[in-house]
C-alpha cells in the first residue's frame, strides 16, 4: 500500500513536471521529432493506409509543422488519441500538437489551458439514420436510442437538442468511432451523431452507403482546429502560422508543385514574404527561412488537403461549403504575411 | 576474580548508528524524514506546476450544471443537474454493479467449486473448463466480448414489428433485443402498502418457523419438513391480499413503439454484459476460493458424519461448509473487492459507472482531472473499507468460537 502511494505520487508529480516545460520548439528540434495526437481512426481524417503510414486531413496538418520545424514531413510519431484521452496527453506533454477534429470552445481553450490555433473545418452536429426507419428529421427522434461518442461537446449538444425540442432520447455512450458505428450497424442504436464531416467520413466506409441518410439539422457550430498547451507562445504562433500559410497558399495559388519556383520567381511581394524570398518571417517565428515552401511541399496547400483527403471525388464527398476561401463566399481568411 | 561491570557507558552520538539499541529508533526517524520530504516535495511540485499551466485545485466545479444525459439513473437526475449529481448517479450505478456482481459471483463460484469436487467425471470436467476458461482471459476482454455477442446476436428492437416479424417476445412479456432486456414493471395502484407488509410478515413468518424448526432438530435430532411450508408461506398470501384488494399492483408490458419498446421496466445490455462479465469472471476465482475450502476440511469429518448416518447433502451442509467458510471468507474478501473495483471497466461496454460519469464525462467537460481522479481514488477507497469491515464482521461470526 505504501509503496502504491509512492508510485502514484511519482506519476503525479512526474505528469505536472513534464507540463510545465515551456519551450517546445526546442525540445521538438532536439528529439528531431514532432509528437502529433490524431483520431484513433476516422475515414479521410486520420487513419493508417493500407502500407501503415498515417494519412489523412488532420494528419496533413501533422506533417506540414513538422515539414515547417524540423524540415521533413515524416518526422513525425503519431500518437492515436480517444475522444477522452486527447487533452490529458496534451497537457501531459505526451503529444506537442493536436490535431484531432476538436472543437474549439471557450472553456476548451481557457480553463482547460490549451491554445486553439486556428480552425481547419468549420463543421457542425448532424445526426446519420437508416434510411428504412423513415427519418426526415431530427426532431422525430422522440424516443430513439442515440450513439454518442464520449468525451465530447456531441454529448452536450445533443442533450441541450433534445431538451430544446421537447423530445426524450435513450444515449449509448461509446469511446471510438468505430466501436459507435459497430452498434450503429447492428442496429443496437437507432441514430448515431456526430459532426457532419465524420458522419460523411464513415457513411463512405458503410458497405451500402445508400441505405443511410444523414439528417439535415445541423444542430451546432464545431469549428475545428488543432491546439496546443497554453503558455508556449513562440510554439502557438509557429502552428498558428502554420495553418494561415497553408491556407493563404491557396488563396495566392501555390501549390506543392510550384512552391519552390513561386519562391524563386514570384514577383508578388506577399507571395515572396510568405516563401521567405523576401523579408525575415521565418527567423522571426525561429524558424528556416523556407518554413513555409516546406510546409506547402508536404502535403500541398489547403485546397490541395481537403480535395486530397475529404473533397468531392474522394469517398468521403464532402464539398467545401464554409470550408472554401474568403474569396469563394467560405470562411478561410489567412491574416497578412508581413 | 572478575567483576561485573555496572558502569554504565555514557551516550555517545556514534551509538546511534552502533548500539543495536537505538539503531532501529534512528533508521525510522530517517525513513519518516525521507518521507514527509519526498511527499512535500511531490505535493509542492505539482502545486507548482498546476499553476504555471494557470489552473487553480478546486472542487467548484462540482456544482455547475452537468450538462449531459445518462442512459441509467437510479435517482431522477436531468442535464439540468450538477456535476455532483451526476458523480452519485455514477456511484448508485457502481454500486449497483457491485451487489449485482457480487451475489452471481457467490452463487456461481459456489456451485462451480462444489461441482469440481463432484465424482462424476464430465461435471467436474466441464467444471474445470469453466475455471480455467474465464480465470486465464483478462476481464476486459470477457466484457468486450459479451457485450459483442449480445449486440451481433440478439435482434434489433425493429424486428419485433409487423405480421411477419423475425423476432418475439418471449411469453408475450419479455423483449430480448440488443439495446437490453425489454420486461413487465410492476405499477403501484392503491394499497400497495397491504401487499407489501403482508408480503413482508411472511417473510418473517418463514425466518421465525426455520428457526423454530432448527432449535427442534438441536434439541431433538427430529427434522421438521419445513420447505414446502416455506414455500407456500411466500406465495399464498400475498396472492390471496391482492387478489381480495382488487389487484392493486399490476404489471406494465413493454409495447414496441416507433423506435424502441416503451413501458415496462428495461434493462440495458452494458449492464447485462458488465455483470455477466464480472460475475463470470471473479465467480471462477470464487470456485477456487471455495474448492480449496472445502478440501481443507480433513476427510475424517466427512467419513465421521457419514459413519453417523448423515446424507451426503446433510454431510456437505451441516459439517463440511460450515468450517470451509473459515477458510473461504478471508479471500473471498479480495475477490469482492476486485469485482467492485473491475466494475470501473465500465466505460468499454458504455456502463455508466462512476468512472465514467465523474472520471469520464465530467472530467472531460470540465478539464479537472486531479480533482475527479483524487474524488473518484476516495470513492473506490471508501467502498472497499466498507466492503472489508463487512466481510471482516461476518468473518468472525463464522469463525471458531474458542470457548
Amino acid at each position: 500500500m505504501k509503496y502504491a502511494i509512492w508510485i502514484a505520487a511519482t506519476i503525479v508529480g512526474g505528469l505536472a513536471a513534464g507540463a510545465a516545460s515551456a519551450q517546445t520548439l526546442d525540445a521538438v528540434k532536439s528529439n528531431d521529432v514532432l509528437k502529433c495526437g490524431v483520431n484513433t481512426g476516422l475515414a479521410g481524417f486520420a487513419g493508417p493506409d493500407p502500407n501503415g503510414r498515417w494519412v489523412g486531413f488532420d494528419v496533413a496538418f501533422c506533417r506540414a509543422m513538422a515539414a515547417a520545424v524540423l524540415g521533413d514531413q515524416d518526422k513525425v510519431q503519431f500518437v492515436p488519441l480517444t475522444g477522452e484521452t486527447r487533452f490529458t496527453a496534451l497537457a501531459s506533454g505526451e503529444v506537442d500538437y493536436l490535431s484531432r477534429n476538436t472543437t474549439w470552445t471557450l472553456t476548451r481553450d481557457v480553463d482547460l489551458g490549451f491554445t486553439f490555433i486556428g480552425v481547419n473545418y468549420y463543421d457542425g452536429q448532424g445526426f446519420i439514420v437508416p434510411a428504412e426507419l423513415g427519418v426526415t428529421s431530427a426532431r422525430e427522434l422522440d424516443g430513439a436510442t442515440v450513439c454518442i461518442q464520449t468525451g465530447t461537446t456531441t454529448e452536450l449538444n445533443l442533450a441541450d437538442f433534445f431538451a430544446a425540442n421537447g423530445i426524450s432520447y435513450d444515449p449509448v455512450p461509446i469511446q471510438t468511432n468505430s466501436e459507435a458505428l459497430q452498434q450503429y450497424q447492428a442496429g443496437a442504436c437507432d441514430a448515431y451523431t456526430t459532426d457532419a464531416s465524420g458522419l460523411a467520413a464513415s457513411r463512405a466506409t458503410f458497405e451500402n452507403p445508400g441505405d443511410h441518410v444523414i439528417l439535415p439539422e445541423i444542430i451546432s457550430k464545431e469549428p475545428l482546429g488543432p491546439l496546443v498547451r497554453e503558455g508556449d507562445d513562440q510554439w502557438a504562433d509557429i502552428g498558428r502560422w502554420v495553418l494561415n500559410a497553408l491556407i493563404a497558399a491557396e488563396e495566392y495559388g501555390i501549390t506543392a508543385e510550384n512552391a519552390a519556383d513561386m519562391a524563386a520567381t514570384s514577383e508578388n511581394p506577399e507571395i515572396r514574404r510568405l516563401l521567405g524570398s523576401e523579408s525575415n518571417l521565418g527567423e522571426i517565428l525561429g524558424l528556416d527561412a523556407d518554413w513555409a515552401v516546406k510546409a506547402i511541399q508536404a502535403q500541398g496547400n489547403y485546397g490541395e488537403i481537403f480535395a486530397a483527403n475529404i473533397g468531392e471525388g474522394t469517398p468521403i464527398n464532402l464539398a467545401r461549403g464554409l470550408n472554401a476561401q474568403w474569396t469563394d463566399g467560405g470562411l478561410m481568411y489567412s491574416p497578412p504575411f508581413r | 576474580m572478575t567483576s561485573i561491570d555496572t558502569h554504565q557507558e555514557p551516550f555517545r552520538l556514534g551509538m546511534l548508528l552502533n548500539d543495536t539499541r537505538y539503531r532501529s529508533l534512528t533508521i525510522q526517524v530517517f525513513a519518516l524524514a525521507a518521507f514527509i520530504l519526498t511527499t512535500a516535495w511531490l505535493v509542492s511540485n505539482t502545486v507548482q506546476n498546476l499553476s504555471a499551466l494557470g489552473k487553480d485545485f478546486s472542487f467548484s466545479f462540482l456544482g455547475s450544471r452537468a450538462g449531459y444525459d445518462i442512459n441509467q439513473t437510479l435517482v431522477p437526475y436531468t442535464n439540468n443537474s450538477t456535476h455532483a449529481r451526476a458523480a452519485l448517479v455514477g456511484i448508485l450505478n457502481t454500486i449497483l454493479i457491485a451487489i449485482l456482481g457480487c451475489g452471481l459471483a457467490t452463487v456461481i463460484g459456489v456451485l462451480m467449486g462444489v461441482l469440481r469436487l463432484s465424482g462424476n467425471w464430465i461435471v467436474a470436467r466441464i467444471a474445470a473448463a469453466y475455471v480455467e476458461g474465464f480465470r486465464n482471459v483478462p476481464v476486459l476482454l470477457w466484457i468486450i466480448a459479451i457485450m459483442a455477442i449480445i449486440t451481433e446476436s440478439a435482434p434489433a428492437p425493429r424486428a419485433f414489428r409487423g405480421d411477419e416479424a423475425s423476432a418475439s417476445m418471449l411469453f408475450g412479456a419479455f423483449a430480448v433485443t440488443n439495446r437490453g432486456l425489454y420486461m413487465p414493471w410492476p405499477v403501484l395502484g392503491p394499497g400497495w402498502q397491504l401487499v407489501v407488509l403482508t408480503f413482508l410478515a411472511s417473510l418473517a413468518a418463514i425466518v421465525f418457523l426455520r428457526r423454530q424448526a432448527r432449535r427442534r432438530q438441536e434439541e431433538t435430532g427430529e427434522i421438521l419438513p419445513i420447505f414446502w411450508l416455506g414455500t407456500g408461506l411466500f406465495f399464498v398470501p400475498v396472492l390471496l391480499v391482492d387478489a381480495l384488494l382488487g389487484g392493486p399492483i399490476t404489471l406494465d408490458y413493454p409495447v414496441l413503439e416507433r423506435f424502441n419498446f416503451a413501458g415496462g421496466g428495461f434493462v440495458d445490455k452494458a449492464l447485462l454484459a458488465l455483470w455477466l462479465a464480472l460475475s463470470l469472471y471473479t465467480g471462477s476465482y470464487i470456485a477456487e476460493i471455495v474448492r480449496a475450502g472445502i478440501l481443507a476440511v480433513p476427510r475424517g469429518q466427512t467419513e465421521a458424519a457419514s459413519a453417523l448416518g448423515l446424507r451426503p447433502r446433510r454431510v456437505m451442509s451441516l459439517v463440511i461448509l460450515p468450517q470451509a467458510l473459515r477458510v473461504i471468507v478471508p479471500p473471498l474478501i479480495s475477490q469482492y473487492l476486485n469485482l467492485t473495483k473491475n466494475s470501473s471497466l465500465a466505460i468499454a461496454v458504455g456502463y455508466m459507472d462512476v468512472r465514467a460519469t465523474l472520471g469520464g464525462i465530467t472530467m472531460n467537460q470540465t478539464g479537472r482531472e486531479l480533482e475527479c481522479m483524487l474524488l473518484l481514488m476516495g470513492f473506490y477507497l471508501l467502498v472497499s473499507l466498507g466492503i472489508s469491515s463487512v466481510m471482516n464482521w461476518y468473518n468472525a461470526s463464522v469463525a471458531l468460537k474458542e470457548r
